[in-house]
Formats: structure tokens, sequence, C-alpha cells
């Protein structure tokens, strides 16, 4: 059944023209930039921001210019220069163009262009630096900020798995810099290790998989490994495709690997909008889909993607319901939508490109509720307690606008992007045969009634109902003074609410983005599901309105109390505790290695070291004679050394010249 | 004169001339620099000479020393010893400079300090390029000598001790060595009427050797280099030799002194002893295995900043064992490059921690806390030394890492996948050491504390700067960013990491062909081909 799935990879083409043979130039640009902004020092402080804008932006033309010139159709190679080669391993630092790699070239690009440009306001003011380094703060932002860019486009656009692995803990050093930007802050120095600290779990995945496909087929390159993948026996694909996965959760943040996710927004906002919901985070989706030739072989490779996906979903959202600080429940909601695509691309060919679709629509809309909040925050001095907010819509209308269009596109609201994509994703779950169908079915839908639910919440607490700041003052003890934010920051949030509605209409109409991926990931394949595709969409919209009022009823109609309540149910108890996520980390795995560690360090010194120096004193003739030793009788050494002289010398004789 | 001899005796004069110079320190320190700069243009210049493509041996020359008994002093450079003839020259100038304001103990001078560096860059040199087995053991032992000074003499409180220790330790593995050494020379007699200790023979002869004989022989070179390069449970001299060298010395021995143990793993155990190197494997690959992990975890658990230093060390030689091991060329070659590397990355570390030092005056990690804010520089430095340390890809050491768990991998799976646990516990043990000193908000009696108190800075020259700092807000007068020197001494080694990470290729292309002879000369070829392996 498989093998009719496997169609004949698509030939891979060596890149011709100017254009493309320079295509190494959106990566050199932004990383020129980070390598500028580190090196200039303080002269930079002027102008640091806008070289960091203009060399995404450049690489985002760039993008758009390559894309016109390549379209859909085969791949296109790439080879720079010989990196890696050993015998029968030769690595090249080579690129890979194909429809796959252009769209992330262009989200990561253009999301980051206009990230950038936010980040020129809402940096402007950072006071977290001593005094007079103000600028020097914000230069290092957009240092680490080109870094990523650089290394994210590197993990896209590389042409075998080990390139991506160089973009891959690329993505998680600038990831590390960035959440642990505000260094003098405990909790984001603990957050940015504990995130690169949870990722390298994922890595060790990955980097056996690479180990296990070069063993197996000689190779790492993509175009070789997914032309030789049916030599691969199933348990050697299935292994292949459970690492790989591990990698994914690592780096998406699912579950069991989401615990550094939510933490991670200790970062600057434009970071969490950036990295932690439109790009990096979605790189686990990307590799899913990069490797798809070798999911599509592999059915239980398949069911395990899809699996971790679904539970992610549910454990997003459901956490994502019980929070009250605005970024985490953002950071949740990331998750489970991360869930969604996961499920998608874990459907195999009946899904890897509507993962993909989801992926760009959710880079627009979770990006600009990102920055939208960051804007909310900008205008309330820091604050991300929602229980402090309340009545904002008449103080930034513009923030609240754009905040709402992504809302209702998040939610699935009809005719906006997630409307599009999400349905899509809940179709095709839908159309799994057995009970794998009702199964994935139901929780997507039931995961669109949560999403409802608490993106409700974070509106009504938010932007209606009673003006609660009021009464409050700042941890600096003024009054609030909500205000909106200057235009460098609200453009990019228009451009993203734009892209939130209508990215979806843009993307399905004509099956412009399925057809156009379909070189890079095959035909996607219609289901058979039990239920007609119109009952699917009711029933997906009917859930997100019911996910809607019950917000209405719980919060919505309520007062909305400033303190958290202490005595709440048990499910909200779980929820608040993460699902017990971190105590269970902390349980298994934190105290036993620092148990293990410390007693190791007594082993040592008492241990192993205190056999070598027991054994030395019997040697030397009980402790005094290990005590002249350490004396510090220099001529000591002179006397072993004769000790070995004579030693030697009796050697040779007995064993006799010729 | 060879090149290569140049090489040996310019450090040797260098030495005389700098002892000479004691009397006034700064002619001194000046000439001591000038040598190793030369040396340095010197290793370049074999680099440039040395031809991948030709004889394994090269830059050669042999003088008869004693000749009852065959031994020659003959030298001669493969690949891998011309790397690791390059590490040292590259090395010794940094780890001059970084001691140029060193406080060095009462009644001692910097010229006797660095005269003795000199010595040490010499011998070392000399160890990696003979090629006669008898001279390897006598300069494996001489080698100490200078060690045992520079250790015992200008070291921390406890240098006696760490100093008698590192010596013993490594003279007694170097005796049971020399059992080998002699068994070897009995063997040829036996088997060719002829004894010799000229390596190349040797290896032709013992190669045929019964198994029963070369087990003996490869016992004896495995305990000695097993104890130089550090494998557990054998470490134990490393941690206390790193604590109380000073931290010039400290860079030596981790970065270039322990590189004899696995140097000579390559150069010695495999082809003198091919057939028992293959059985007696697994013995190896356990303590690689554990040296990794038990390593990682101690730098983990460890709350002195020097002794860290010796476990990742540890760590580290555990991957490198690993790949000498695993027997394929992948795994080889990056055992062999993981020794440039390690020295460029763990030499860095080492420098960077000494900077520290010098500032807070304290080795203990707890003193320390928020540091970066003070000293940006410093802090971004440590992060760069970490991520080459932790082989992140981009540096330099992940070239190497990922070559020996790759090449590993094809043949001994389960040592592999333990062993790239040791990747997780490297992310901890460098993040958790960076977020402790450097990040949070300044803290710690070596930052914090009144000047001159307890924890006062060691480089009068930082005392001298501390006036510019001290309106700047809470920590101690005397703590500034890096200045011009150090930053000349960072600087070569922030450049290597990165280019050997992306261009690793020159580096790749001298060391593969003496690799392969080693995999041609005990007859294991790759299981892995370009077609598919197994």
């Amino acid at each position: 059944m498989t093998s009719s799935f496997l169609a004949t990879p698509a030939p891979v083409q060596a890149a011709q023209g100017p254009l493309q043979t320079n295509a190494w130039l959106m990566i050199a640009l932004p990383l020129l930039g980070a390598v500028v902004l580190l090196l200039a020092g303080r002269r930079a402080n002027g102008w640091g921001h806008l070289l960091g804008c203009a060399t995404v932006i450049g690489s985002f033309v760039y993008g758009l210019a390559l894309f016109a010139s390549v379209g859909s159709g085969p791949a296109h190679e790439l080879a720079l220069y010989s990196w890696i080669p050993v015998n029968a391993l030769q690595v090249d630092f080579g690129l890979r163009i194909d429809p796959l790699s252009l769209v992330f070239m262009l989200l990561i690009t253009g999301v980051g262009s206009l990230i950038h440009i936010y980040s020129i306001g809402y940096m402007a003011h950072d006071q977290q630096g001593r005094s007079g380094a103000r600028n020097t703060e914000r230069r290092r932002f957009f240092a680490y900020l080109n870094l990523f860019v650089a290394a994210m486009l590197i993990l896209v656009m590389g042409n075998s798995f080990v390139m991506l692995y160089l973009g891959w803990e690329g993505v998680g050093l600038a990831s590390y810099l960035l959440i642990g930007f505000w260094q003098q802050r405990p909790s984001a120095a603990g957050a940015a290790t504990k995130a690169f600290v949870m990722n390298r779990i994922g890595d060790v995945g990955l980097a056996l998989a690479i180990f296990l496909l070069f063993a197996q087929l000689g190779t790492t390159q993509y175009s070789e490994v997914f032309a030789r993948a049916g030599e691969l026996s199933p348990g050697v694909l299935l292994a292949i495709a459970l690492l790989l996965l591990l990698g994914a959760c690592g780096k998406s943040g699912q579950v069991p690997l989401q615990a550094w996710l939510p933490d991670a927004m200790e970062g600057p906002t434009p970071v969490s909008a950036l990295i932690h919901a439109a790009t990096m985070v979605t790189a686990g989706v990307y590799l899913i889909a990069r490797a798809n030739p070798l999911y599509t072989l592999s059915p239980g490779g398949q069911l395990a993607v899809a699996v971790v996906g679904a539970v992610t979903l549910l454990v997003g959202c459901l956490i994502g319901c019980a929070y009250d600080d605005i970024k985490k429940v953002l950071a949740y909601s990331t998750v489970s939508q991360i869930g969604y695509m996961m499920l998608a691309v874990g459907l195999g060919p009946a899904g890897y490109a509507l993962g993909i679709m989801h992926l760009l629509t959710h880079g627009f809309f979770k990006a600009g509720l990102f920055l939208g909040a960051g804007s909310v925050m900008h205008g309330m001095n820091d604050e991300v307690d929602m229980r402090k907010f309340g009545g904002l819509r008449r103080y930034m209308p513009i923030t609240f606008a754009t905040f709402g269009l992504g809302y209702l596109a998040l939610i699935g609201f009809p005719f906006l992007s997630g409307y599009y994509s999400k349905d899509a994703i809940i179709a095709a779950a839908f159309g799994q045969s057995g009970w794998q169908g009702w199964v994935f079915g139901g929780v997507a839908v039931l995961g669109a009634a949560l999403t409802a639910f608490y993106m409700t919440r974070l509106m009504l607490m938010t932007f209606f109902g009673e003006r609660r700041w009021e009464s409050l003052r700042t941890a600096g003890g003024e009054k609030f003074h909500p205000h909106e934010s200057p235009a460098v920051m609200t453009a990019p949030m228009i451009v993203l609410a734009i892209g939130s509605v209508a990215a979806g209409l843009f993307f399905t109409s004509g099956d412009r983005l399925v057809g156009f991926l379909t070189p890079a990931l095959g035909e996607l394949q219609e289901g058979h599901g039990a239920l007609p595709h119109l009952v699917i969409q009711l029933l997906t919209v009917g859930f997100a309105a019911l996910g809607v009022l019950a917000a209405w009823m719980f919060v919505g109609r309520k007062r909305v109390a400033v303190e958290r309540p202490q005595r709440v149910s048990l499910p909200v108890r779980v929820a608040r505790a993460d699902l017990y996520g971190n105590a269970f980390n902390r349980a298994m795995v934190v105290r036993p290695t620092s148990w293990l560690t410390r007693g190791l360090v007594h082993v040592d010194r008492q241990g192993v070291d205190g056999a070598v120096n027991g054994v030395a004193a019997l040697l030397g003739g009980g402790s005094r004679g290990l005590r002249r030793w350490q004396s510090g009788f220099v001529r000591s050494y002179a006397l072993s050394m004769l000790t070995g002289g004579v030693l030697l010398v009796a050697a040779m004789l007995t064993v006799g010249a010729p | 004169m060879t090149l290569l001899l140049a090489l040996i005796l310019l450090p040797l004069a260098g030495a005389v001339v700098v002892a000479l110079l004691r009397g006034n320190e700064r002619a001194a320190k000046f000439a001591a620099l000038a040598f190793s700069l030369v040396e340095l243009v010197l290793a370049a210049v074999a680099w440039i000479v040395y031809d991948p493509a030709g004889p394994r041996l090269q830059l050669t020359s042999s003088v008869e020393w004693i000749p009852a008994f065959d031994i020659r002093l003959s030298f001669g450079v493969d690949g891998i010893a011309l790397v690791m003839v390059a590490v040292i020259a590259l090395l010794t100038p940094l780890v001059l400079g970084f001691s140029w304001r060193e406080r060095i103990p009462t009644g001692r001078t910097h010229g006797g300090f660095f005269s003795l560096l000199l010595v040490q860059q010499a011998l070392t040199v000399a160890v990696f390029a003979t090629t006669d087995v008898f001279v390897f053991y006598v300069l494996f032992e001489l080698m100490l000598i200078p060690m045992y000074f520079l250790i015992g003499g200008y070291g921390g409180p406890q240098r006696q001790y760490a100093a008698v220790k590192f010596f013993l330790y490594s003279f007694l593995g170097g005796l049971i060595m020399l059992a080998s050494v002699i068994g070897a020379y009995a063997y040829a007699a036996r088997a060719t009427g002829q004894g010799t200790f000229d390596w190349a023979r040797l290896t032709q002869i013992l190669g045929d050797a019964p198994l029963g004989v070369q087990v003996w022989i490869f016992l004896g070179f495995f305990l000695a280099f097993a104890i130089k390069a550090p494998l557990v449970p054998l470490h134990t001299w490393l941690p206390d030799a790193a604590e109380q060298a000073p931290i010039g010395v400290a860079v030596i021995v981790v970065g270039v002194l322990d590189k004899v143990g696995t140097f000579g793993f390559l150069r010695y155990s495999l082809p003198l002893a091919p057939d028992a190197s293959q059985v007696l494997a697994p013995l190896v690959l356990v303590l690689a295995v554990l040296g990794v992990l038990y390593g990682s975890l101690q730098a983990f658990g460890q709350v002195d900043l020097k002794r860290l230093i010796a476990y990742v060390s540890i760590a580290h030689f555990g991957f490198i064992a690993l790949g000498i091991f695993a027997f394929t060329s992948q795994a080889q070659i990056g055992s062999a490059s993981y020794m440039v590397n390690h020295s460029i990355a763990t030499g860095m570390l080492v420098l960077v921690i000494g900077m520290i030092i010098a500032r807070g005056g304290s080795t203990r990690i707890d003193d320390y806390g928020g540091m970066a804010q003070v000293t940006p520089l410093l802090g971004g430095m440590l992060l760069v030394a970490g991520l080459s340390t932790l082989s992140l890809p981009g540096t330099n050491s992940f070239i190497s890492e990922f070559l020996v768990l790759i090449g590993s991998f094809a043949t001994r799976p389960v040592y592999t996948v333990l062993a790239t646990l040791g990747m997780v516990l490297a992310a901890v043990y460098v993040f958790r050491l960076y977020q402790r000193v450097m990040q949070g908000p300044v803290s710690g009696n070596a930052l914090i504390g009144a000047a001159g108190g307890p924890g006062a800075a060691t480089d009068p020259n930082l005392l001298a700067r501390g006036a510019e700092n001290a309106s700047g807000g809470a920590y101690r007068a005397g703590i500034g960013d890096l200045d011009a020197r150090e930053i000349a001494v960072l600087a070569p080694l922030v450049v290597l990491v990165i280019v050997l990470g992306f261009y690793p290729e020159p580096m790749l292309e001298v060391i593969t062909p003496s690799v392969e002879a080693t995999m041609s000369e005990i007859g294991v070829t790759d299981p892995v081909t370009s077609q598919g392996g197994n």
C-alpha cells in the first residue's frame, strides 16, 4: 500500500543563473549584520538597529526575487564548498532551493523584517541595562536577532541533515541568547539554560538519526537519502522516524519536551513573536515535512507523530485556560497550535501540506498576537497579568483591532486564516480510517472549542470589562497610563493583521499553496472519512462558538478578581501546575541527577583518589613516606629518576644486547 | 638541520637566553615571546612544507645515539604529529601573553617561569616528533621535569602535593611502558635476530607477533597513555594539577600534555599491537564512555573553576578514546582532530577562566555572579569558549565530536548512544557555569567586597584601572573588562574556533592520510562506504 504513495522522487537540478547560485547571500546578509553589530561596539549604537533591519529586509527582497524566478518545481541544489569530507562521509556546505524551503525563506525573512522594525520601537526604551548603556542593549538585541535569522535560514535552506543540524543548534543558540537577554534577571537566565538543555535532549535524537542514516546509506544529503529510502528496513525506518520526532519535540515544544517554551517568555516580546511563535518552534514541523519520504514509508512513525501532536494540542489548550499571564497563555496556545501542525504532518501524505499551511497562517496571526501583547505591555509598564488589565480597547484602538483580528483568525472564525488551515487539518484527521479518524478528529474539534475558550477569556480580560488598572499602581508606585504604541510598532501589527485575515483564503483559493508544495511534499491525498466535509465544518464552527459562549459565561459576565483566586477546583489547580510537567521533570530527572552528581563527587575525592593515595602510601612505606613526598623535597624527584634509570639498565642487561 | 630539529632546538635556545636575562624581567619576557613567535612561524612553514600526499613521515632526520642497542635520535612527523606541533607553537605565545602580569610567588621571577615554559615546549615538540620508540620513552619521562617545577614552583598553596602526584602518576605509567618498550625490542631481536627501537621497523615486526605478545605490549603502553590522557579511574592527578598549577601551566597540561596519551594510542598502541588493540577494544571503550559520563557529571558538581575544567577535559578524552578504538576512519580522524580542537577550545576556556580569577582573586564559582554586566566582553569570551566546549555546530569542536560519534556509531552503536548523552550533560555544565558566573544580579565575594580584602584582585594593572569603574555602581573597584593584551591573547583562538568550525578541510586533509595509513597497517576497513554500510 505504501509503495503506491511513493511517487518517484522529483529530480534534483543544479542551481542555475546568478540569482540561484548566489542564494547564500540570503544567509550571509543577516550574518554579516550580526557580526558587524557585535564587533563594532559602541560606535554602532546610533545606527545598529537600522543595519539589523536593512539586512533582513534585503534578505527578504532576495527571497522574493528567488521565489519569482524559481517557482514551484524540482529542487535546485547548490554546493558551496566541501564542509566535512572524510572518505565515505562527504558533507557539503550546500543549499537546496525547493518549494518547501522557499515558503520558509519568505516566512522567516518576511515576518522577521516586520518584527525587526517593531523592535526599533519596542527596545528603544529598554532600561534594563546599566545607566548610559541603553542603546548598547538594543544593538546587542539586533545582533542576536540577526544571528537568529541567519541560523534559521541555514536550517531550512540546507541540503542535508547535517546542514539542518547546523541551523538547528544555531537557532538554539540564538534562542538561548534572546531568552536570557535580560541576563541580570535570574529567572531569564534560568529559562535560557532550561531551553537549551531541553532542546539538546531533542538534538540527541536528531544526531542519532543522522548517525543511523549514515551507517545505513553512507550519506546524509536529502536527495540521496530520499532516493534510496526504499532500501531501509522497516525497523530502521521506524527508528529514524522516532529519533527525528524526538528532535522535533525538543525544538517545537511538544510533549514530553514542552516545559521550556512557556518559560521562554522571559525573553523580550518580539523574540516571543518571531522565535517562540512564528518560526523557530515550527522547525519540528519542517523537519517532519522535509523527511516526508521517510515518514511515508513508516506508518508507525507517522502514527507516533500524530499521537504526539494530538496529545500536545490538548495539553496546551488545557493549561492555556488556567494562566493569567498574557504571554504564557499565548505560549501555551503556540504549543497547542504546533500540536495541530504535528497532527497534520503525522497524517502522512494526507496532511504534510496542511501542516505547512497551518504553520504559515499561524505565523501571521500568532506573531501578530504576540506583537499585540507586547504593545499592551508597552502601554502598561511591562505588566503581563491580565487580571490587572481590563477595558483597554479604548486606550489602544489599533492594538485592539489588530489583536482582535488575530484572535478571530486563531479561533477559526469563518473565512479568516485559521478557519481554512485548521479546518483542513480537522477534516484530514477525520479522514483517517478506523479508530484513528474518530480519535484524532475528535481531539482536534475539542481543541478548537478549548482554543476559543481561552482566547476569548484573554480578550475579555484584557480589552473589555472593568478598568481594573485604575485602582492599581505599577511596581514603581505610579499610576498606569495605558497608551497606544508608536507607528513603528503598530505598522507591523497592521501588516500581520491583514495576513491573519487574508492568508487562508489566498492559500486555499485554487489550492494554490498545496499545489505549489506538491513537488516537495508529494500529492495531497484526500481522506475518505465517515463524516462529510460540510458536517465537519459545521461541527468545528459550532464547537468554537461553544467555547466563546463558555468564556463569556465564566469570565465576561462576571467581575474579574484582581487577586488570583487560590481556592479553585482541582482541574484548575492541575492546569495551573502545567499538568505537573515541571514537577515530574524535577522529581524524575533533575533531582536524581544532582544526587548522583553529589555522590560521584564524593566518591571521586574519597574513593578513587583515596584509593590511589592509599596505594601510594603502601608503596611508599606508609603514610609517613607519602608525607615525605608531599613535603616538597625537590630532590625526591631526582631519586625517582635515578630509580627509573637503574631499573632501565637492569632491564636492558637482562634482555641482553645482540 | 631539518625544520623539525629547529622546532625542537629553538625553544631550548630561547630558554637559555631567557634564563640568562633573568636579571632584567622586561627583557626576559620579550625575549621569551620573541622566541615563541619565531617558533610559531617555523611551525606554520612546516605545515606548508608538509605534503599530505607524500610519505607518512616527513622532515625526517636521524643521528646515532647508543649503537649497542640501535637507539637513534630519529625525528619525523606524520600529519597527526604535525598538527600537534602546530598547536603547541600556537598556545605557547598565548600562554606567555596571558602570564605577562601573573603574580609569581616571592623569590621567583617571570624569567625563570618563561624559561621553563620554553623548555617544556621543546620537550613536548620532541615527544610528538620522535620516531624512535626508546627516545620516545626517554622524552616521555623527561617532559615531566619542567612540568614538575612549573607546578611545584609557581602554583597554588597545595602545589607540592599536586606536583608530586602528577609526577609519580606519569612516571610510574612511564616505567610500565618501559617494560613494553623493552619487550618490543626483545621480541624484534628474537624474531629477526636484530633488535631495534625504530618505530617503522617495530610496527612491521610486531604486526605479525602472536596475540599473547601483543597483549602484554599493548597493556604496558595502554597504562601509561591512559594515565596521561586521563581515562577514568586513572584521572585523579589531573584535577589536582589543574587546580594548583598557574593558569598558563594549566593550559599546557590540559591543552597539550594530555594529548601525548591519545597520540600514543594512535601512534604506538594501535600499530605496535594491532590485533591486541582490537581484541581489547571493549576494555578501552568501557573506560571511554565511563569517562564521558563520569567526567561530565563531575564537572557539573565542581565548586572550583579550575577543577571543573579538568573534569571537562576528562569527559572529552573519553570521546577521543572512543573514536580511536571504534576503528573507522571517520572516528579516528575525528579523534585526531579532536586533539587539536580540544587544545583550542579548552585552552581558551582555561585562559578565560584565568582572566576571571585574575579579577576576582577567587577560584570558587560561588564567589561570582552577574559578572557579564561588569565585564561584558569577558562574558562573551566565556560563552564562545563554552560553546566550543559543548561542541556547538559552527565551532571547531563540533567537527571532531560529530566525526567521532558518526564514525563510532557504525561499529559500536551502543557505546556511541551512551556517549551521545554527554552532549546533553555538556550543555548542562557549560550553561550552568555561565549562568552562575556571568548572569543574574552582580553578586559574590569576589565581585562585591572591600578592595584589598580576602578576594582582592591579583592583577595590579586591573587594580590601577579600577578607579574608572568605581562610579559605575555596586561592584568592587578594580574589576574592568578585557584590556588590549587580553584581547590579543584570546582573539586568535576565537578566530580559530569559528574558522575551523566552518572550514575544517585544511586540517582534515593533513590528518586523513596518517589515519588511513594506521588503519591499513592494522588491517581494518571502514564498514560504511558511500554506497551504504552493513
